[in-house]
């Protein structure tokens, strides 16, 4: 799993059925300390996350298609929890900011 | 799942098996900020999209689910037409083909 920062969200009227329409939101992994890591990802949405969230995310298939109850389905980056503050390095980082944007998730 | 841009086709009509029926398409990884990221790659196009597209694609072990046949050795599938993306306020490119 990883840390990320919601930055955005992602309309894809056209998908794979087992997308199921969920909400699709826009990733920026990140470090504890915000700095940016890895790959820009598109994640399907299971913790009522929102724009200006720091999420936690699992990105393997097995685990994702448990959450989703479908053994087949051809998803991975699943967002599976809205992160109130990390505990690294001897250090805390409070992330329960307001949410900057007011998505009504 | 990454964002790309559907940047052109692929015909490989002496292939694998298992590939038959299954549209290969140029795609370029795309960034937060809509610029390239990383190389460009081929997917199976596992829903209709075409050049000029930002589409969404999955890659690994999900790839060969997402297409038709599956377990067929692909690595790389487009599984959506991306109409609109938002990063940080902004819209990334346009889905509609040709408007960039």
């Amino acid at each position: 799993m990883f840390l990320a920062d919601v930055i955005g969200t992602v309309v894809a009227p056209i998908q794979i059925p087992e997308l199921n329409g969920g909400k699709l939101l826009l990733l920026r992994p990140v470090t504890p300390d915000g700095r940016r890591t890895g790959k820009t990802r598109v994640a399907l949405d299971r913790a009522g996350a929102g724009v200006g969230d720091r999420v936690l995310v699992v990105d393997e298939g097995n685990s994702a298609r448990g959450i989703l109850g479908n053994p087949k389905a051809a998803v991975k980056t699943v967002i599976v929890g809205v992160v109130d503050y990390v505990e690294a390095d001897t250090r805390l980082y409070d992330h329960r900011t307001p949410r900057k944007h007011g998505n009504p998730a | 799942m990454y964002l790309a841009r559907v940047t052109g086709r692929l015909v490989a009509t002496q292939r694998y098996t298992g590939l038959d029926g299954v549209a290969l398409q140029w795609i370029q990884p795309l960034d937060e900020d809509g610029k390239s990221m990383g190389d460009q790659m081929v997917a199976c196009a596992a829903i209709s999209s075409g050049p000029g597209d930002l589409v969404m694609f999955v890659d690994g072990r999900e790839a060969a689910m997402a297409c038709p046949v599956t377990f067929v050795p692909v690595d790389a599938a487009i599984v959506g037409f991306v109409e609109q993306a938002i990063s940080k306020g902004v819209p990334i490119g346009r889905g509609a083909a040709g408007v960039s």
